[in-house]
């Protein structure tokens, strides 16, 4: 009984009781949903245009931040770095697409899925050769990012807002917006879209497979560098930042490959629902640290519900 | 005048002019396997031409070369005078050849309008920039184009889908989308590879119609591949027949049919 009382009462009390701390804990939350889902929107915008699931998406955010910082240490100025970041995100896209993906047109899947593990190391041992593997500070005030906080206080309790989580939130919708406004409204976020669907329909209408590669590489590469600095300026850089990238797969798993709301929602939902357990269930009852696998479990528990995720394709085969 | 073919009017009253696109002796293998060997044949401004034969004879090959999907070994290409350089798909889908796939390749996640809105992209020019402010040029493209293919969605009698997604639809509809989609790029060279594969008859009637009338509305140029004699000999003014990756047959649809030959091809022959 006392037990079905610390599952199943307890941690609601305690949610009612100081709804200040409540709030800060998804607060936290969703300031990590909100890079989980940016990662999985990288994945998702390859995986649209070219089926092709992107593992070397994390390793981006932490070679975009590599880049960023680095190019400051040798005393480039930050807004110049910036620029020069997303040049290199560009050369990057550009020598993905020429070296790698080219060559594989019309492999199996399964090859190209292969390839992007092949890219993922050449980038982890690329940038370590070039930056050095140890912990770097990213360059938050040096970009102008405000780094006090805002404290509130909702019920007469205290709510703290980091203002580089804020602005962190802020940065991320307004590059979710420009996204899909550029995908829904323009001749290239057509092409982009119809591609994802068929590839020789896509020919067929006068769409150019190498562009759009490169293009959504690239804008891959832009939201890696922006969730870089994000994450960068709360955790620091260092390639431990890939395993954050890994939760993009759980996120996946519950929004659907293919669906860019499914990776915000399944993103945001993620980061609040594992800070929620890991606060009121986990450290009381487990021992803490469970947010190294509530995500994937979570996840597991709606693939066997809805193999598709909950926003994805559902498949139906004609017989 | 494109080239030296003479212009003629044809028994309907349409006008059919020089020579759009020639193939000078194409050669296509794959591996040890010689698809078409030696095949030379034109293709003249304003009319249908069809290219039949039985099942493997090489057909759709032949259509993948002329869209770009396939490089011959050998021969030539010339569009509208002039030799064409090797170019990929897209290129000359941009030089305005536009397609249909034997197997339907549409955008099933996008809707009818969507999918046909696609067939515009060779015609959008303005930049990303001023799409993204929507302003001006853009605004005035995209209703330009908007107007563009909702007469094409209403001349081939699809309005009432034009919201749904197409992986929805039927499979004689999506022929008519896919139909749609290449109508949109108002190409100067239509290629329909197998537009009746798979329909019934009241099916095919109407497929035949939106050909001829497109060919005699928009004067589209048309090649289209068949392999249902009936139909094709209704439908094209000239046509080229293929067996076993060789020519054996190109005139007027009754020289064709009178052509042992092709009679062999078609009803088989036996060897004694």
């Amino acid at each position: 009984m006392e037990f079905l009382s610390k599952v199943f009462i307890d941690p609601f009390v305690d949610m009612v009781a100081a709804p200040d701390f409540l709030m800060q804990v998804v607060w936290e939350g969703l300031v990590s949903g909100v890079l989980y889902a940016l990662i999985a929107l990288g994945f998702v915008l390859i995986f649209r245009s070219s089926r092709i699931f992107n593992f070397a998406q994390g390793i981006m955010v932490v070679f975009a931040a590599l880049t960023l910082v680095g190019l400051h240490e040798v005393g480039v100025p930050a807004w110049i770095s910036f620029a020069l970041t997303l040049g290199v995100m560009f050369l990057l896209a550009v020598g993905i697409e020429r070296v790698v993906l080219r060559p594989l047109v019309g492999q199996p899947d399964i090859i190209l899925f292969m390839a992007t593990i092949g890219i993922t190391l050449f980038l982890i041992g690329g940038g370590e050769l070039i930056f050095g593997g140890e912990n770097k500070r990213m360059i938050t005030e040096e970009l102008g990012i405000p780094t006090g906080s805002v404290v509130l206080e909702p019920f007469g309790g205290l709510l703290i807002l980091e203002q580089k989580d804020i602005t962190a939130v802020i940065g991320a919708v307004a590059l979710v917006v420009a996204l899909l406004a550029f995908l829904n409204y323009t001749r290239m976020g057509r092409a982009v879209r119809a591609l994802g669907d068929d590839h020789q329909a896509a020919l067929s209408v006068g769409i150019s497979l190498q562009t759009i590669w490169v293009l959504v590489w690239f804008i891959a590469g832009i939201i890696a560098l922006v969730t870089g600095i994000a994450w960068g300026s709360r955790a620091g850089v260092s390639f431990a930042l890939e395993i954050i990238a890994l939760k993009a797969l759980p996120v996946l798993m519950l929004g659907g490959l293919e669906s860019i709301t499914g990776a915000i929602i399944g993103g945001l939902a993620i980061g609040v629902l594992e800070k929620l357990f890991e606060i009121y269930w986990g450290q009381p009852l487990l021992g803490g640290n469970t947010e190294a696998w509530f995500a994937y479990v979570l996840a597991l528990v709606v693939l066997l519900f809805r193999p598709q995720g909950l926003f994805g394709e559902k498949i139906i085969e004609r017989v | 005048m494109l080239d030296g073919a003479e212009t003629y009017i044809t028994e309907d009253g349409r006008t059919i002019g020089g020579t759009v696109m020639e193939m000078r002796n194409i050669t296509l293998r794959f591996g040890g396997v010689t698809a078409i060997s030696d095949i030379s044949f034109d293709i003249r401004e304003g009319e249908i031409r069809a290219i039949i034969g039985p099942n493997g004879a090489g057909k759709s090959s032949m259509l993948n070369i002329i869209s770009g999907f396939y490089t011959p070994q050998e021969g030539e290409v010339w569009y509208r005078g002039s030799k064409r350089p090797q170019m990929k798909p897209y290129e000359i889908a941009r030089q305005g050849v536009a397609r249909t796939f034997q197997n339907i390749a549409l955008f099933e996640g996008m809707t009818v309008l969507d999918n046909v809105m696609t067939g515009r992209l060779t015609h959008m020019h303005a930049s990303i920039l001023s799409q993204a402010i929507w302003r001006g040029k853009a605004e005035r493209e995209e209703i330009e184009n908007r107007e563009k293919v909702e007469e094409i969605i209403d001349f081939l009698e699809i309005q009432s889908i034009r919201k749904t997604p197409v992986g929805r639809l039927p499979y004689g509809l999506k022929k008519r989308v896919e139909l749609a989609r290449a109508l949109a790029a108002e190409p100067s060279l239509l290629l329909l590879d197998e537009p009746m594969a798979g329909m019934n008859v009241e099916e095919k009637e109407d497929m035949s119609r939106f050909i001829l009338d497109v060919n005699d509305e928009f004067g589209t140029t048309i090649a289209l591949i068949e392999h249902d004699m009936g139909v094709v000999m209704d439908l094209s003014d000239r046509v080229v027949v293929m067996d076993y990756g060789r020519k054996i047959g190109d005139g007027t649809p009754d020289e064709v049919r009178s052509n042992q030959d092709v009679i062999d091809a078609y009803l088989g022959v036996s060897h004694d």
